[in-house]
């Protein structure tokens, strides 16, 4: 550490640092009654945790959650974008089109969509593509019902996080692009979008964490994902609270991950972007 | 081989009762002016007048309502097809734009990459050049404009004047025919318009053909090879930096240059 230029020294005062102590001590002391409260009570099988934590049928329940987000995910962020454009053309039936897309979808519970579509042989038994025809019931699996639920659903969601990012750029930026010789869409594409997703992967982030929790809405559809495998164990077993534990332990783990690549992904995108450094220690503070 | 305008190969812009009007609001009401290969033409006169306007017609930025529009042998927005002219389709009009440098009030460099990514932006995702080929080229334009120890800053590190310059590289790095500037030292420090100048001034002497609308009249006085008074959307008077400036015999350029003094 530097050392002071002056011999002019800077009290520091306690005052303020004994307060933020004693607020650390009571805030810590209020977590460990509830700590106490839930592990203390005995009733908890913690065995048994540990026991189905990395179970085959929990595993594979979560490589089904992982699928239906990922897939979920970047279908949306291909659908989203396709409905950004769209919105912010000047094509007045595009815009209508995808305004009514996102006012439908994302005014709807998601819940309420995946049910709809895993009982969609009710309305339309057959779909005829030629000559073929095909049963609805055979195409629409509890895997696809959640997939098509999910991606449509949040796509609503990612075009309007497209979107706002798109509007953020300043225009200048396009007006730049357009000067050197880019075409309208190469432009979009090579100037704004980049600098657009600096401001949709913090939005887009959320929406992914969010989604990788709303997958476990689909278990009622008899979706084999986390909450659907530790469910049907539970209701064999009994052992209720544990396998939630488990579930919820997954999903913990899951959005953890996700959240430091979000973290990472931030950090790089705003290269170049902020001058300042970190605060050095004042040296004539004792 | 024929041409349109056979009779106006040094032309490399010309205007012919230009009009454009935002809703109701005409902005340019018939403007006539012509910018010589080689030449640099500055365009003075008071705000809303329609300067900036004009400028950004020329390479599209702004569509025009009626008149005629020239740029070297084609009519600006339009592209022909045997005798007939037709709506330029967007590669077409993009194509004419990498041929018109432009430099903006607001620099409008692009945030996300460093001096040197800017300045051969246009080269390497427009003409298609190799990282290799455009950065030998951008170092050389960086130079130029005095800021090749700056060639890995990003425009934040950089103060208005430094990143005005780059934007100026930036607009010559693809050895335009015509460079735009839209009120190039009016967003920037007083301190720093003289360094923005220097740099104009070595194109000038270089024979870069420009169209300039600015606020700077000393320096139009200076290096310009023509002077346009644009007010309420017309052309009032045209002529030498001498004749418009100096010893001008309209009453309006007058009234207007005694106001800025």
């Amino acid at each position: 550490m530097k050392t002071a230029n002056t011999g002019l020294r800077i009290h520091r005062r306690l005052a303020p640092r004994l307060a933020n102590a004693a607020l650390a001590a009571l805030a810590l002391i209020v977590v460990l009654g509830m700590a106490e409260i839930v592990i203390g009570s005995g009733r908890i099988r913690w065995n048994i945790i540990v026991e189905y934590l990395f179970a085959p049928a929990v595993l594979n329940g979560v490589a089904m959650t992982l699928m239906l987000t990922l897939v979920s995910l970047l279908g949306s962020m291909m659908l989203g974008t396709i409905l950004a454009a769209m919105r912010i053309s000047r094509n007045r039936v595009l815009e209508t089109i995808a305004s009514a897309y996102v006012w439908f979808f994302r005014g709807t519970p998601v819940l309420v969509q995946v049910v709809f579509w895993f009982n969609l042989g009710l309305f339309l038994p057959q779909v005829t593509i030629g000559s073929l025809s095909l049963p609805i019931n055979s195409l629409v699996t509890p895997t696809t019902a959640a997939l098509l639920g999910l991606l449509l659903n949040v796509s609503a969601f990612m075009c309007e996080v497209i979107r706002g990012g798109l509007i953020a750029v300043d225009n200048g930026q396009t007006e730049a692009a357009l000067s050197i010789g880019m075409t309208p869409t190469r432009a979009l594409l090579r100037i704004v979008l980049p600098q657009a997703v600096r401001v949709i992967v913090p939005a887009a982030g959320n929406l992914a964490i969010d989604l990788l929790k709303a997958t476990s809405l689909v278990y009622v559809i008899g979706t084999r994902e986390i909450l659907g495998t530790t469910q049907s164990i539970a209701s064999q077993t009994f052992y209720v609270i544990e396998m939630l534990i488990v579930a919820s332990l997954w999903y913990l783990f899951l959005v953890s991950i996700a959240s430091f690549g979000q973290s990472r992904l931030e950090t790089y995108l705003a290269r170049g972007l902020s001058t300042a450094g970190r605060e050095l220690p004042r040296a004539n503070l004792g | 081989m024929t041409f349109v305008q056979e009779n106006h190969q040094d032309d490399i812009v010309r205007m012919k009762g230009l009009t454009k009007a935002f809703g109701a609001h005409l902005v340019l009401k018939g403007v006539d002016l012509t910018v010589r290969r080689g030449e640099a033409s500055f365009i003075i006169g008071p705000s809303g007048s329609g300067k900036s306007t004009l400028l950004r017609c020329v390479n599209s930025l702004e569509t025009y309502n009626d008149g005629e529009l020239w740029v070297e042998d084609y009519l600006v927005g339009a592209e022909k097809r045997g005798d007939a002219w037709y709506e330029a389709r967007p590669r077409v009009t993009a194509a004419r734009r990498a041929r018109i440098g432009m430099v903006f009030q607001r620099f409008n460099l692009f945030p996300n990459m460093t001096a040197l990514d800017n300045v051969t932006s246009g080269l390497r995702m427009v003409l298609g050049q190799g990282r290799r080929e455009a950065e030998d080229r951008g170092r050389e334009l960086l130079d130029r404009v005095g800021l090749l120890d700056r060639a890995g800053a990003y425009p934040a590190q950089l103060s208005g004047g430094q990143q005005q310059r780059v934007a100026i590289a930036r607009a010559i790095a693809a050895r335009p025919s015509l460079i735009l500037f839209d009120e190039p030292t009016s967003a920037l420090d007083p301190e720093l318009v003289g360094e923005v100048l220097a740099v104009m001034r070595d194109l000038v002497r270089e024979g870069m053909t420009m169209m300039v609308v600015t606020h700077e009249i000393q320096f139009a006085e200076e290096v310009g090879d023509t002077v346009h008074f644009i007010d309420g959307g017309r052309v009032a008077e045209s002529g030498t930096p001498a004749d418009v400036i100096r010893a001008s015999r309209n009453a309006r350029t007058s009234e207007f240059l005694a106001r800025i003094r």
